[in-house]
Protein backbone atom coordinates (compact mmCIF):
# COMPACT_ATOMS: atom_id res chain seq x y z
CA UNK A 1 0.00 0.00 0.00
CA UNK A 2 2.66 2.29 1.07
CA UNK A 3 5.00 1.45 -2.36
CA UNK A 4 1.58 2.47 -4.20
CA UNK A 5 1.14 5.61 -2.34
CA UNK A 6 4.56 6.68 -3.42
CA UNK A 7 4.52 6.02 -6.65
CA UNK A 8 1.29 7.84 -7.16
CA UNK A 9 3.40 10.76 -5.32
CA UNK A 10 6.29 10.46 -7.79
CA UNK A 11 3.76 10.24 -10.60
CA UNK A 12 2.09 13.84 -9.11
CA UNK A 13 5.20 15.37 -9.16
CA UNK A 14 6.59 14.29 -12.17
CA UNK A 15 2.75 15.52 -13.72
CA UNK A 16 3.29 18.94 -11.77
CA UNK A 17 6.59 20.02 -12.86
CA UNK A 18 6.00 19.18 -16.80
CA UNK A 19 3.08 21.50 -16.17
CA UNK A 20 5.08 24.10 -14.91
CA UNK A 21 6.49 26.37 -17.84
CA UNK A 22 10.37 26.53 -17.60
CA UNK A 23 10.35 23.73 -15.18
CA UNK A 24 12.50 21.57 -17.81
CA UNK A 25 14.32 24.44 -19.76
CA UNK A 26 16.00 27.61 -19.13
CA UNK A 27 13.23 30.69 -19.63
CA UNK A 28 15.27 33.63 -21.68
CA UNK A 29 15.38 36.67 -20.01
CA UNK A 30 17.25 38.51 -22.63
CA UNK A 31 17.84 37.85 -26.70
CA UNK A 32 20.93 37.90 -28.93
CA UNK A 33 20.13 41.16 -30.86
CA UNK A 34 19.49 42.60 -27.48
CA UNK A 35 23.28 42.20 -26.57
CA UNK A 36 24.65 42.51 -29.65
CA UNK A 37 23.50 45.90 -29.64
CA UNK A 38 25.25 46.64 -26.54
CA UNK A 39 29.02 44.76 -26.93
CA UNK A 40 31.24 44.94 -29.16
CA UNK A 41 33.05 42.48 -31.60
CA UNK A 42 36.74 42.76 -30.55
CA UNK A 43 38.56 42.25 -33.72
CA UNK A 44 36.42 44.38 -35.80
CA UNK A 45 36.09 47.29 -33.47
CA UNK A 46 32.19 47.68 -34.60
CA UNK A 47 29.18 46.41 -32.42
CA UNK A 48 28.80 42.68 -32.36
CA UNK A 49 25.01 43.25 -34.45
CA UNK A 50 27.11 44.77 -36.91
CA UNK A 51 29.84 42.04 -37.59
CA UNK A 52 29.98 39.02 -39.67
CA UNK A 53 33.84 38.11 -39.14
CA UNK A 54 34.48 34.18 -38.02
CA UNK A 55 34.99 36.05 -34.60
CA UNK A 56 31.88 37.66 -34.13
CA UNK A 57 29.96 34.59 -35.47
CA UNK A 58 31.67 32.24 -32.46
CA UNK A 59 31.13 35.28 -30.28
CA UNK A 60 27.19 35.65 -30.81
CA UNK A 61 27.03 31.88 -30.76
CA UNK A 62 28.00 32.14 -27.01
CA UNK A 63 25.81 34.65 -26.87
CA UNK A 64 23.20 32.38 -28.00
CA UNK A 65 24.18 29.57 -25.56
CA UNK A 66 24.23 31.73 -22.57
CA UNK A 67 20.88 33.61 -23.71
CA UNK A 68 19.34 29.71 -24.07
CA UNK A 69 20.43 28.50 -20.72
CA UNK A 70 18.24 31.34 -19.52
CA UNK A 71 21.39 34.11 -18.28
CA UNK A 72 20.33 37.42 -17.21
CA UNK A 73 22.03 40.60 -19.41
CA UNK A 74 24.49 41.14 -16.95
CA UNK A 75 25.82 37.16 -16.48
CA UNK A 76 26.11 37.43 -20.36
CA UNK A 77 28.21 40.58 -19.95
CA UNK A 78 30.22 39.85 -17.61
CA UNK A 79 31.31 36.10 -19.34
CA UNK A 80 32.06 38.27 -22.38
CA UNK A 81 34.63 40.25 -20.02
CA UNK A 82 35.90 37.58 -18.58
CA UNK A 83 36.26 36.25 -22.50
CA UNK A 84 37.31 39.48 -24.25
CA UNK A 85 38.17 41.81 -21.46
CA UNK A 86 36.07 45.31 -20.31
CA UNK A 87 36.84 46.82 -24.56
CA UNK A 88 33.99 44.08 -25.24
CA UNK A 89 31.46 46.21 -23.61
CA UNK A 90 30.18 49.37 -26.03
CA UNK A 91 28.90 51.68 -23.50
CA UNK A 92 31.85 53.00 -21.06
CA UNK A 93 31.69 51.88 -17.56
CA UNK A 94 31.30 53.74 -14.48
CA UNK A 95 34.32 53.55 -13.00
CA UNK A 96 38.02 54.54 -13.80
CA UNK A 97 39.43 56.66 -16.84
CA UNK A 98 35.81 55.59 -18.39
CA UNK A 99 34.14 57.35 -15.75
CA UNK A 100 34.83 60.75 -17.51
CA UNK A 101 32.80 59.93 -20.42
CA UNK A 102 29.78 60.49 -18.21
CA UNK A 103 30.98 62.88 -15.75
CA UNK A 104 32.56 65.35 -18.29
CA UNK A 105 29.09 66.26 -20.17
CA UNK A 106 27.44 66.86 -16.78
CA UNK A 107 30.59 69.30 -15.46
CA UNK A 108 30.36 70.73 -19.12
CA UNK A 109 26.75 71.37 -18.39
CA UNK A 110 26.87 72.86 -14.99
CA UNK A 111 29.66 75.03 -15.75
CA UNK A 112 28.12 76.16 -18.98
CA UNK A 113 24.54 77.28 -16.82
CA UNK A 114 27.15 78.96 -14.22
CA UNK A 115 28.36 80.92 -17.29
CA UNK A 116 25.05 81.74 -18.46
CA UNK A 117 23.93 82.79 -15.26
CA UNK A 118 26.71 85.32 -14.71
CA UNK A 119 26.24 86.73 -18.35
CA UNK A 120 22.63 87.48 -17.80
CA UNK A 121 23.50 89.21 -14.47
CA UNK A 122 25.78 91.78 -15.74
CA UNK A 123 24.12 92.21 -18.74
CA UNK A 124 21.17 93.27 -16.27
CA UNK A 125 23.57 95.12 -14.26
CA UNK A 126 24.72 97.06 -17.04
CA UNK A 127 21.33 98.38 -18.07
CA UNK A 128 21.02 100.40 -14.47
CA UNK A 129 21.97 103.79 -13.73
CA UNK A 130 25.39 103.57 -11.63
CA UNK A 131 23.67 105.38 -8.50
CA UNK A 132 21.07 102.43 -8.64
CA UNK A 133 18.27 105.16 -8.66
CA UNK A 134 15.69 104.74 -11.64
CA UNK A 135 15.89 107.20 -14.98
CA UNK A 136 12.44 108.65 -14.01
CA UNK A 137 13.04 110.15 -10.80
CA UNK A 138 16.03 111.92 -11.57
CA UNK A 139 14.43 114.89 -13.45
CA UNK A 140 16.69 117.86 -14.89
CA UNK A 141 19.98 119.32 -13.08
CA UNK A 142 19.41 123.10 -11.28
CA UNK A 143 21.43 124.61 -14.14
CA UNK A 144 19.10 122.64 -17.06
CA UNK A 145 15.57 124.25 -15.08
CA UNK A 146 16.36 127.55 -15.31
CA UNK A 147 17.58 127.52 -18.63
CA UNK A 148 14.23 126.12 -19.55
CA UNK A 149 12.28 128.71 -17.35
CA UNK A 150 14.15 131.21 -19.20
CA UNK A 151 13.20 130.15 -22.24
CA UNK A 152 9.38 129.48 -21.09
CA UNK A 153 9.56 132.78 -20.08
CA UNK A 154 10.41 134.08 -23.68
CA UNK A 155 7.01 132.86 -24.63
CA UNK A 156 3.89 134.29 -24.29
CA UNK A 157 1.43 131.31 -23.69
CA UNK B 1 37.93 73.42 -21.17
CA UNK B 2 41.33 72.54 -20.00
CA UNK B 3 40.15 69.32 -17.91
CA UNK B 4 38.52 67.95 -20.86
CA UNK B 5 41.80 68.70 -22.93
CA UNK B 6 43.67 66.81 -20.02
CA UNK B 7 41.25 64.04 -19.54
CA UNK B 8 41.49 63.17 -23.28
CA UNK B 9 45.60 63.50 -23.27
CA UNK B 10 45.54 61.02 -20.54
CA UNK B 11 43.56 58.30 -22.07
CA UNK B 12 46.19 58.80 -25.16
CA UNK B 13 48.86 58.28 -23.57
CA UNK B 14 47.36 55.62 -21.57
CA UNK B 15 46.73 53.44 -24.56
CA UNK B 16 50.25 53.98 -25.10
CA UNK B 17 52.49 53.18 -28.76
CA UNK B 18 52.86 49.82 -29.27
CA UNK B 19 54.92 47.07 -31.33
CA UNK B 20 58.17 45.76 -31.10
CA UNK B 21 60.87 45.43 -34.09
CA UNK B 22 63.54 43.05 -34.87
CA UNK B 23 66.44 43.24 -32.19
CA UNK B 24 64.00 44.88 -29.41
CA UNK B 25 62.83 43.00 -26.16
CA UNK B 26 60.18 41.51 -26.61
CA UNK B 27 57.12 42.09 -24.32
CA UNK B 28 57.14 39.63 -21.26
CA UNK B 29 53.89 40.28 -19.34
CA UNK B 30 52.18 37.63 -17.61
CA UNK B 31 49.33 35.98 -19.30
CA UNK B 32 46.42 33.20 -17.97
CA UNK B 33 47.66 29.65 -19.31
CA UNK B 34 44.93 28.22 -21.81
CA UNK B 35 44.63 25.10 -19.24
CA UNK B 36 45.61 24.21 -16.55
CA UNK B 37 45.28 27.46 -14.41
CA UNK B 38 47.96 30.02 -13.03
CA UNK B 39 49.69 32.23 -15.62
CA UNK B 40 52.77 32.45 -17.63
CA UNK B 41 55.00 34.53 -19.46
CA UNK B 42 57.83 34.39 -22.32
CA UNK B 43 60.24 35.23 -19.38
CA UNK B 44 59.60 31.57 -17.85
CA UNK B 45 61.53 30.66 -21.06
CA UNK B 46 64.56 33.12 -20.79
CA UNK B 47 67.80 31.30 -21.43
CA UNK B 48 66.04 29.18 -24.61
CA UNK B 49 64.72 30.33 -27.97
CA UNK B 50 60.92 30.83 -28.25
CA UNK B 51 58.79 30.96 -31.04
CA UNK B 52 55.90 32.84 -29.89
CA UNK B 53 52.79 32.18 -32.04
CA UNK B 54 50.01 34.38 -32.24
CA UNK B 55 46.62 32.50 -32.94
CA UNK B 56 42.91 32.11 -32.72
CA UNK B 57 40.34 29.23 -32.81
CA UNK B 58 38.42 31.26 -35.50
CA UNK B 59 41.53 31.95 -37.71
CA UNK B 60 41.48 29.91 -40.74
CA UNK B 61 45.33 30.39 -41.55
CA UNK B 62 45.91 28.98 -38.27
CA UNK B 63 44.50 25.95 -39.09
CA UNK B 64 46.71 25.11 -41.37
CA UNK B 65 49.87 26.90 -39.60
CA UNK B 66 49.28 24.57 -36.43
CA UNK B 67 49.97 20.99 -37.47
CA UNK B 68 53.60 22.31 -38.77
CA UNK B 69 54.14 23.97 -35.79
CA UNK B 70 53.21 20.94 -33.64
CA UNK B 71 55.75 19.06 -36.15
CA UNK B 72 58.51 21.39 -35.58
CA UNK B 73 58.09 21.40 -31.30
CA UNK B 74 58.16 17.51 -31.92
CA UNK B 75 61.45 17.41 -33.91
CA UNK B 76 63.48 20.53 -31.95
CA UNK B 77 61.66 20.99 -28.85
CA UNK B 78 64.16 20.68 -25.74
CA UNK B 79 66.06 22.76 -23.30
CA UNK B 80 67.13 25.06 -26.26
CA UNK B 81 63.85 25.55 -27.95
CA UNK B 82 60.08 25.78 -27.78
CA UNK B 83 56.92 27.02 -29.27
CA UNK B 84 54.97 29.17 -27.35
CA UNK B 85 51.10 29.43 -28.65
CA UNK B 86 49.18 32.76 -27.65
CA UNK B 87 45.50 32.47 -28.18
CA UNK B 88 44.58 35.40 -28.68
CA UNK B 89 41.03 37.25 -28.64
CA UNK B 90 39.39 33.91 -29.07
CA UNK B 91 37.01 32.17 -26.44
CA UNK B 92 38.92 29.90 -23.89
CA UNK B 93 36.64 27.03 -24.58
CA UNK B 94 36.92 27.76 -28.42
CA UNK B 95 41.41 27.88 -27.91
CA UNK B 96 41.16 24.55 -26.04
CA UNK B 97 39.32 22.72 -28.36
CA UNK B 98 41.27 23.78 -31.38
CA UNK B 99 44.53 22.77 -28.89
CA UNK B 100 43.08 19.13 -28.83
CA UNK B 101 41.70 18.90 -32.66
CA UNK B 102 45.43 19.52 -33.35
CA UNK B 103 47.22 17.95 -30.72
CA UNK B 104 49.42 21.00 -29.72
CA UNK B 105 52.08 19.77 -27.26
CA UNK B 106 53.64 23.50 -26.98
CA UNK B 107 52.42 25.37 -23.95
CA UNK B 108 50.06 27.78 -24.68
CA UNK B 109 48.97 31.02 -23.14
CA UNK B 110 45.95 33.21 -23.65
CA UNK B 111 45.59 36.63 -24.32
CA UNK B 112 41.79 37.30 -24.37
CA UNK B 113 41.41 41.04 -24.45
CA UNK B 114 44.57 41.06 -26.89
CA UNK B 115 46.50 43.07 -24.74
CA UNK B 116 49.98 40.98 -25.81
CA UNK B 117 48.92 41.27 -29.47
CA UNK B 118 49.07 45.22 -28.99
CA UNK B 119 52.14 45.15 -27.22
CA UNK B 120 54.00 43.22 -29.45
CA UNK B 121 51.84 45.26 -32.51
CA UNK B 122 50.23 42.64 -34.21
CA UNK B 123 48.10 43.25 -37.57
CA UNK B 124 46.14 40.36 -36.95
CA UNK B 125 46.63 36.11 -36.48
CA UNK B 126 49.11 34.33 -36.76
CA UNK B 127 52.02 35.71 -36.68
CA UNK B 128 55.12 34.77 -35.22
CA UNK B 129 57.95 36.10 -33.36
CA UNK B 130 61.41 34.00 -32.70
CA UNK B 131 62.94 34.90 -29.47
CA UNK B 132 66.50 34.64 -28.89
CA UNK B 133 67.69 33.24 -25.40
CA UNK B 134 68.21 36.75 -24.09
CA UNK B 135 64.49 37.91 -24.88
CA UNK B 136 65.34 39.82 -28.17
CA UNK B 137 62.99 39.26 -31.28
CA UNK B 138 65.16 37.88 -33.76
CA UNK B 139 62.69 37.01 -36.86
CA UNK B 140 58.73 38.35 -37.10
CA UNK B 141 56.55 36.98 -39.25
CA UNK B 142 53.24 38.54 -40.09
CA UNK B 143 51.33 35.54 -41.58
CA UNK B 144 51.47 32.13 -41.00
CA UNK B 145 54.95 30.63 -41.22
CA UNK B 146 55.09 27.47 -43.78
CA UNK B 147 57.12 24.18 -43.13
CA UNK B 148 60.13 25.35 -45.40
CA UNK B 149 60.23 28.77 -43.40
CA UNK B 150 60.68 26.64 -40.22
CA UNK B 151 63.30 24.79 -41.80
CA UNK B 152 65.03 27.23 -43.53
CA UNK B 153 64.72 30.57 -41.49
CA UNK B 154 64.49 29.17 -37.98
CA UNK B 155 66.16 25.76 -37.40
CA UNK B 156 69.30 27.11 -38.36
CA UNK B 157 69.95 29.64 -35.67
CA UNK B 158 69.06 27.25 -32.72
CA UNK B 159 71.54 25.93 -31.00
CA UNK B 160 73.61 23.13 -33.26
CA UNK B 161 72.16 24.32 -36.48
CA UNK B 162 69.33 21.99 -36.38
CA UNK B 163 67.10 21.41 -39.52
Amino acid sequence: MRVRAGAALALAVALLASAVPGAGAATPQTSVSEISSEVMCPVCGTLLELAESPQAQREKAFVARLVAAGKSKGEIKDALVDEYGTEVLALPQGSGFDLSAYLVPIVAFAVAIVALAFAVLRWRRAGEPPDGGSVAAAGPSPEDAERLEADLARYDL
Amino acid sequence: MLAVFGLLTFGLLSKGSSGVGLGEAAPTSPLPRLEGGGDGSLADYRGRWVLVNFWASWCVPCREEAPLLQSFQRRHGDADFTVLGVDSRDLSDDGRSFVRRYGLSYPQLRDGDGAAAHDYGTTGVPENFLVDPRGRVRLLVRGPVTAEYLDDSVAPLLPGGKS
